[in-house]
């Protein structure tokens, strides 16, 4: 076979040789035009196979020949395969259907070329990246895919695919050296100045804000070098030297004291002399000065907020003691007559939600501001008092029990004020969890071995120096050593080895409204994890779910009382678990833990599976008050001899759960998908 | 007292007591009070229980108190199948005879001994009653095997250690326990601190113990999202003698910090990144 493509009118003839193509005044000037372009041995392989096909009809073969125009070129060596599944799917049925066979397999086609070898996707890099991202400094950042890189202070957004590299490691790498830039901007203030005046200045604003990235991935690969050597030497390796252009500016920006005005200055001097595209680089990400430093500017109003109200409080503390003068608490006072107390020493004053917020803030502005230090009149907290009672659906039962509720502001109780409500909960799909387990079978298998290896039993040990029985074995062996003159071993008892689990676990599940779709699956899914686990265990646990609308209707759902079997009804019920309203924890606290108590088991432990901080309707409940309630109810708890431990799936939940079960007493999970993996081994490492 | 007894048979069946005299200074860089407190504990025989994570410089804190007292030390790590026959004593059958065998704890408070009891929270709980005689007033040690009633000299010492991040609820202290000693709260020191006795105790220079502190810090914000605990001290100066002894310090900090933190693949790789990014 010649190497000579074949011309466009060459390949005409051949197409209405094969297809009679005049016959039915079709013309194959179109396809032959197209087919044109493609290597002769690919020519060859359409005109096989339009050949091949129009022998059964000749609209299949037009049919192919056609689509072969416009895709052979992508399907490569596949052609022969592509032009097979269309003709079984001819034969199946029909020509219609073989057109949908046909486009179906060249995009599957192209999107498995796309994911070529050497491409890294995000979702095989998140979670090593949003681990590395935790441990560095500054504020937590959400990480997920999008279609561009860029970060608006708070969340940082990734493209779902990276190729630019020639191999996976680079990629990963290019990955990191993306995202460690785009923390960098949060971290070193690239939205700390306006940079409009400057960019509305440039004629065209995409240009400017390209060089505006480029001019601060200079400035902050910088500022990484200082502290994170190693990952900025990552970084140059991957760009290589900069064009001799931007030397100087490059240089100039490395200066530790440069700032993102001094990014701006080298744009004002690259618009005098005239404009050239920005250099595209592949580990420089967008940017979107706008939609950051909106985010910016709301977060500190909210987080100003926040230190203002702590420094009050401790403020009206300090003057309630009469100790203003030597408090531990730098004085809180009018601008002029103090210095502006050093925030580092007040930080560690704050409590941990403020320090936070204080911290972000120096993130931001590089101090605390002034105004947030100044008292802002009488009074820690405005509370909004009062819920509206109307709103509350309408209750014709008597309550089930009434409870006190902790009110932090009184300092003192609500007599009587939770009204509470139990009731079994709603039977669910009997298929769903024939259908987790079926879908963890290999986890669930892998989890009981494990729980079985815990579960204690009484293990004999032999030839022990002392111990509850006589090893007689060893015994024989020690008399015939004495008989025949050699020392007899002292190790002649057994010891009784004692496991004792002796422990009942109580499962609070979170039913607000907020987890309404994955974190629900979620919690139902570990749910069916734990129940597997925990029955190979033999521990005693309940399940029951709660969530409610204001104080007058607090719910609790039955789905697994102690001495109720894991059988086929509780698991419907398991399946039942939906996402009602609100979550008043305190009350729920309360209830169970009560529940608990009647368990004659030594350990007792009260786990909660919830997606948030408590909440009701109404402003009362949420925000201190209802943390300081849950507090309340879990230090009584406590008080009765049972530990709490939560488990939750908030990212920005860390800052109240301290407070809440202790530092050690919590597991945050940042994604709802991995609660079922997870939950099992959160169990077993807090009772084995 | 065993020592001055010739060496019987028993003896060399029965592990020996391990009551030690350290001859010299063991290396502690004190971040606190804690120093007074310890000593003023000693001087007015109170019991001192010390908290905080693994490998923040709890055992070589009470090395060092033990020298600076001039008393000898006995050390016991403890573990969940440790009795109380383990920390008093028992008798062994040697040949016709029974031979009496201290153990540590009866042989620290006879020789007026610090005792130190580490991890106690390891320990069966039954077996931690034993020491509640000898942290109170009656500062004494019933052996009830031997109908004994030892009241300890005034230089004896009880010493326990215990790890507030442990979460299992089966292995809580009992508050009737906890509230016999007078704690002292143990953390990781301040970075400039810490690279100091990084660069001491790991022979490195200034330079690489403050990276060492720098990922030893980064390690710590990922506790509890991949890590049950960060790098304690402990693990840096291991790092940090790696590099002593010539490694390059990205295998060193991968082989003596990574890995012995995470198993999971994220978490280790996101180990990996942050080492190299700090080296």
């Amino acid at each position: 076979m010649s190497e000579r493509k074949l011309f466009a009118h060459e390949l005409e003839a051949r197409l209405d040789e094969l297809l009679l193509l005049s016959l039915r005044q079709r013309s194959a000037a179109e396809p032959a035009a197209l087919l044109e372009a493609l290597p002769r041995e690919l020519q060859e392989r359409v005109l096989h196979w339009a050949g091949v096909a129009a022998q059964t009809s000749d609209d299949l073969g037009w049919l192919i020949a056609s689509l072969a125009a416009t895709q052979a070129a992508g399907l490569g060596a596949q052609l022969d395969d592509w032009a097979r599944a269309g003709l079984d799917a001819y034969d199946r049925s029909g020509l219609a259907a073989t057109r949908k066979a046909l486009n179906e397999f060249t995009d599957t086609h192209k999107a498995s070329t796309l994911r070529s070898q050497d491409s890294v996707a995000f979702g095989a890099i998140e979670g090593r990246l949003s681990r590395f991202l935790q441990a560095l400094d500054g504020r937590p950042l959400r990480l997920v895919s999008g279609p561009k890189a860029w970060t608006d202070t708070e969340t940082l957004w990734l493209p779902e695919r990276l190729d630019a590299a020639t191999d996976v490691a680079g990629n990963r790498r290019l990955y990191k050296a993306i995202a460690a830039l785009l923390w960098a901007q949060t971290r070193f203030g690239t939205f700390n100045l306006d940079p409009e005046p400057e960019l509305e200045l440039w004629p065209d604003r995409e240009r400017a804000l390209a060089w505006f990235a480029v001019f601060e991935a200079m400035r902050l690969e910088a500022c990484i070098a200082v502290e994170l050597p190693g990952l900025a030497q990552e970084i140059a390796g991957l760009r290589g030297p900069w064009p001799a252009e931007l030397a100087a500016a490059a240089a100039k920006l490395a200066r530790p004291d440069a700032t993102v005005a001094d990014s701006l200055a080298c744009m004002a001097a690259l618009r005098e002399i005239g404009v050239l595209p920005a250099p595209t680089l592949p580990h420089i990400g967008t940017l979107d000065p706008v939609a950051a430093r909106r985010v910016r500017a709301a977060r500190i109003t909210r987080e100003l907020a926040v230190v203002r109200r702590a420094l009050n409080v401790i403020a009206a503390t300090d003057t309630k003691a009469g100790a203003a003068e030597n408090s531990d608490y730098p004085p809180l006072a009018a601008e002029g007559e103090l210095q502006v107390p050093d925030p580092q020493a007040d930080l560690l004053a704050l409590p941990p939600a403020a320090r936070e917020a204080a911290k972000s803030l120096l993130q931001d502005l590089g101090e605390i501001p002034p105004e947030a230090l100044h008292p802002a009149g009488p009074g820690a907290w405005q509370p909004v008092d009062g819920v509206d009672e109307s709103i509350a659906p309408g209750v014709t039962t008597q309550p089930d029990a009434f409870y006190d509720e902790w009110d932090y502001r009184r300092a003192s109780w609500r007599r009587g004020w939770c009204h509470l409500y139990e009731m079994e909960a709603r039977s669910g799909d009997p298929e769903w969890v024939d259908e987790v387990r079926t879908r963890h079978a290999h986890l669930i298998r892998s989890i009981r071995r494990r729980f079985e290896a815990l579960r204690g039993e009484d293990k004999p040990q032999k030839r022990q120096f002392d111990g509850e029985e006589i090893d007689l074995d060893a015994q024989v062996e020690a008399r015939a050593d004495r008989k025949s003159g050699a020392e007899p071993s002292p190790r002649l008892f057994i010891h009784r080895r004692r496991i004792e689990r002796s422990l009942a676990v109580m499962f609070m599940v979170d039913m607000s409204g907020s987890t309404k779709g994955w974190v629900n699956d979620a919690e139902r899914e570990s749910l069916v994890l734990l129940c597997e686990a925990i029955e190979a265990l033999g521990d005693s646990y309940a399940i029951y779910g709660f969530s409610g609308w204001t104080r007058t209707h607090c719910d609790i759902y039955r789905v697994k009382r102690f001495g109720d079997r894991y059988d086929a009804e509780t698991r419907q019920r398991i399946a039942g678990i939906e996402a009602k309203d609100y979550t008043r924890m305190g009350v729920a606290v309360r209830h169970l833990s009560g529940l608990l108590m009647r368990q004659n088991t030594r350990h007792k432990l009260l786990v909660t599976l919830s997606d948030g901080r408590p909440d009701d309707y109404g402003d009362e409940y949420r925000g201190r008050y209802g943390i300081e309630d849950t507090r309340r109810a879990l230090l009584e708890a406590r008080e009765k001899g049972i530990r709490s431990y939560c488990v939750t799936i908030d990212r920005h939940g860390a800052d109240y759960l301290p407070q809440l079960y202790g530092p050690a007493h919590y597991s945050v999970i940042d994604d709802a998908k991995k609660l079922p993996q997870k939950i099992a081994e959160i169990y077993r490492k807090l009772t084995g | 007292m065993n020592t001055a007894k010739p060496a019987s048979r028993a003896e060399a069946h029965a592990p020996s007591t391990p009551l030690v005299h350290l001859a010299s200074e063991p290396y502690y860089h004190a971040t606190g009070d804690e120093l007074d407190v310890f000593a003023a504990a000693a001087k007015s025989g109170l019991p001192v229980m010390l908290k905080g994570p693994t490998g923040c410089g709890k055992t070589r804190f009470v090395e060092h108190m033990a020298w600076r007292l001039k008393r000898p030390l006995v050390t016991v790590a403890c573990h969940d199948d440790l009795t109380t026959a383990d920390l008093v004593g028992r008798y062994l059958i040697v040949g016709d005879e029974t031979v009496w065998m201290d153990g540590p704890l009866t042989a620290a408070v006879r020789a007026g001994a610090i005792c130190y009891l580490d991890e106690i929270v390891e320990a069966r709980k039954d077996t931690t009653v034993v020491i509640h005689p000898l942290t109170d007033s009656r500062r004494a040690l019933p052996v009830e095997k031997r109908g004994e009633y030892i009241t300890a000299p005034p230089d004896f010492m009880l010493v326990i250690s215990y790890n507030p991040g442990y979460q299992s609820v089966l292995k809580e202290m009992k508050p009737s326990t906890r509230q016999r000693f007078v704690a002292l709260d143990f953390d990781y020191p301040e970075a400039a601190t810490e690279a100091r006795i990084v660069a001491h105790e790991g022979g490195v220079d200034a330079d690489t113990a403050q990276r060492l502190v720098k990922l030893g810090g980064l390690t710590r914000k990922l506790k509890g999202a991949g890590l049950d605990e960060g790098a304690g001290t402990r693990l840096l100066v291991h790092a940090a003698q790696l590099i002593a002894s010539g490694m390059a310090p990205a295998i060193a900090c991968t082989a003596a910090i990574a890995r012995p933190l995470a198993d999971e693949t994220d978490t280790r790789d996101a180990l990996d990144d942050l080492i190299r990014a700090v080296f």
